[in-house]
């Protein structure tokens, strides 16, 4: 196995070296990958010891006792985006990959498993909508979540995942960023905002803070400006807060959506550890609905937590902000409201997978005089259609802008041209809608709006010069 | 024949009927595995497992059944008649009063009757649904129309013998057998869902209550 990795790009093991990584990352739009996919070879007893293992009675009840009632399928965005396609329906879907798995005890070949790699992660963003639509409480989405770990195991992976959890294992974190990397580039944030905010500090390491704020990678990497936002947000606060310097700085997990469990472990013990260390009285993340699943709603379980809980609460970035407009630590000016009509792309990973049903819509009861919610809204809302990872795989953007349909026609129809969006993959998919459909929109997170219409107190003003 | 069919058949039936069962929910439970199923399972989960068995049991309590209203009347009136007619029939009272002493409320013969009309009104809805509807048509296999006939063979031959159509004592027999059949058929089968469902939505339920913020959040209907 250890020559097979060296020699082959697809291959059934992960990425955990920056020469394999490198090799990935040198085969553009992973051409050589997928060929060498088609000739791929399924290691039938490795499939059959994994799900003698790991397919127990829940999914087990839930492939024998389906109804084939077809129930669930208006509930997938996919269905309904491409003119309700009876083979997009989620039963038929699931049935038709791992049912067959199952079925056939794991005697399936290469065609099968990238037919079920085209499926789970192609046709399905781990939404979990379908699970509410369905009369057994039959969870597709976690099902489609399974189908890629047995994926993955084997080597099926789409290729940018491949490497999205490779980063994991080498980086703890979704991109080549370093722990340096990102201290400096706080550093760097801080120093830039100083002089409009002076004493604006970013407590790195504090033991005994009340928050330990995680970001995604792509913040240091790509947008920094959301980490000096976040900082300055906390400055006017009060917050008493800090960043670990370690890992555990960063909570994405592209390997949730790789399905490479092991590495999800590892991943977030990084975080936990660093709340230890740290003595922290409560974790926030940033705007990003997959950080917040992996490493509050998930983690506890990969790292072998019993209680279901991390080592401190955990709360998403709008439960923070809620919290701060609520008790006054954010005071908005209710004349810079947002006047134009405005909408919200409210996560599924918060909402479905973590019941913040109300929150972000009591936010914008803050900051716009003229909400308009989609419809259907709240736990109901559709996935942008870029979840799951689905936003980063090549090999699927046709599949992922025909599901961005639905969102289109959600958003068109709230008349709105603003989208508020608390949500890394959300805020991408969006911008890729305005790309695809040019209906005229404008989308931002959370923090930029706060910014521009928070009540600055006096004491934090720069002094006139 | 009668004699063996109604008497120690019943028995068997009714014996692989409840131990099958018991067998299945006990293989449920026992195979829930919190970390591989990621879900904390504690009494804490109750009250999310009650919820979501409860919005599911009653017509139009979940979103789903509000989405699907013509499927929702069709499969509630389906498997009501399936349970109130063979549970509450007059005839069938006065037999385990015979042989075992018990008895409940009844229903009366024509109420019985008028109920197994609908009943297949019911049973022909939802093959109709099953070749029409083509995302049904797609996902149904031979083995769900067998499933639907195990369930329907007790009703059609039970609708015969009480309008005494064709032979009596015969179709009698095979109408107890029919039903033998379904009981014995419901542990081994996707009919397993008379427990199984029960399983699944509680844990479903507590999915949700435990782990996806029913603690935290209004509580989702889910």
């Amino acid at each position: 196995m250890a020559a097979e990795a060296t020699t082959t790009l697809a291959n059934r093991t992960p990425v955990k070296t920056k020469e394999a990584l490198d090799a990935l990352l040198a085969d553009r739009g992973g051409k050589r990958y997928y060929k060498e996919l088609d000739r791929l070879d399924v290691d039938r007893d490795a499939l059959k010891k994994n799900l003698d293992v790991s397919f127990k009675s829940r999914m087990k009840t839930w492939l024998e006792i389906c109804a084939h009632c077809a129930m669930c399928a208006e509930s997938c965005l996919f269905y309904i985006a491409n003119d309700r396609d009876p083979k997009q329906t989620p039963s038929y879907k699931i049935q038709s990959t791992l049912g067959e798995i199952v079925k056939r005890k794991g005697d399936v070949d290469n065609a099968h498993m990238q037919y079920c790699m085209d499926t789970a992660w192609g046709k399905c963003t781990c939404c979990n909508r379908c699970g509410m639509y369905c009369p057994f409480g039959i969870d597709m989405g976690v099902m489609f979540g399974y189908l890629r770990g047995l994926c993955y195991s084997q080597g099926f992976v789409p290729f940018e995942l491949k490497i999205g959890a490779g980063m994991h294992w080498i980086y703890n974190a979704q991109m080549d960023v370093t722990p340096e990397d990102y201290i400096e580039t706080l550093e760097w944030m801080r120093e830039e905002n100083e002089n409009d905010w002076p004493g604006l500090k970013i407590p790195v390491d504090k033991v005994g803070a009340d928050i330990m704020y995680v970001v995604n990678a792509r913040e240091p990497k790509h947008y920094p400006y959301d980490l000096a936002e976040a900082a300055i947000l906390f400055h006017i606060a009060g917050e008493d807060w800090t960043v670990p310097s370690t890992k555990g700085w960063e909570g994405t997990s592209l390997s949730m959506f790789a399905g490479d469990w092991a590495c999800c472990k590892q991943q977030v013990e990084g975080v936990y550890a660093a709340m230890e260390k740290l003595k922290v009285k409560r974790y926030v993340g940033t705007e990003c609905g997959h950080q917040h699943r992996a490493t509050i709603t998930e983690g506890p379980y990969w790292a072998g937590r019993k209680s279901g809980q991390p080592p401190a609460p955990g709360y998403h970035y709008v439960e923070w902000v809620l919290e701060a407009l609520k008790t006054g630590k954010l005071k908005l000016d209710p004349a810079k409201k947002i006047k134009e009509p405005v909408t919200l792309q409210d996560p599924c990973n918060y909402i479905r997978n973590h019941g913040l049903t109300d929150v972000t819509t009591e936010i914008m009861s803050y900051i716009a005089e003229d909400y308009r919610p989609m419809s259907p809204n709240r736990e109901h809302n559709f996935c942008c259609s870029g979840g799951g990872g689905m936003n980063g795989i090549g090999r699927y953007r046709e599949e992922r802008n025909i599901g961005l349909k639905v969102k289109r026609d959600q958003i068109v129809a709230t008349g709105a041209k603003f989208v508020v969006s608390p949500c890394h993959n959300c805020w991408d998919a969006i911008r890729d809608l305005e790309e695809v459909y040019k209906i005229g929109i404008k989308w931002s997170f959370l923090k930029p709006i706060l910014l521009k219409q928070v009540i600055v107190p006096g004491h934090l003003k720069p002094k006139a010069a | 024949m009668y004699e063996f069919v109604s008497g120690p058949l019943v028995w068997i039936s009714f014996g692989i009927f409840f131990i099958g069962l018991l067998v299945r929910v006990i293989s449920y439970i026992k195979g829930l595995d919190w970390q591989k199923d990621r879900v904390a399972y504690s009494a804490a989960g109750i009250p999310g497992a009650l919820k979501s068995v409860f919005h599911w049991i009653i017509p139009f309590a979940s979103q789903g059944w509000k989405d699907n209203p013509v499927f929702t009347i069709g499969t509630f009136v389906f498997h009501i008649c399936l349970l109130v007619i063979p549970i509450f029939l007059l005839g069938h009272n006065i037999l385990w009063e015979e042989s075992w002493g018990i008895s409940w409320w009844t229903i009366s013969d024509r109420t019985a009757d008028w109920m197994t009309l609908l009943f297949f009104a019911a049973v022909i809805f939802l093959i109709f649904r099953r070749i029409t509807n083509p995302n049904v048509r797609l996902v149904t296999t031979f083995y769900d129309y067998v499933i639907l006939a195990i369930a329907a063979a007790p009703f059609v031959t039970g609708y015969m013998a009480y309008h005494q159509w064709l032979h009596y004592k015969t179709i009698l027999i095979i109408h107890i057998l029919c039903g033998e059949l379904m009981l014995i058929a419901i542990p081994f089968t996707k009919l397993s869902h008379i427990v199984l469902f029960f399983c699944s939505r509680a844990q479903l339920g507590m999915d949700f209550g435990i782990k996806r913020g029913g603690q935290k959040g209004r509580g989702i209907c889910w």
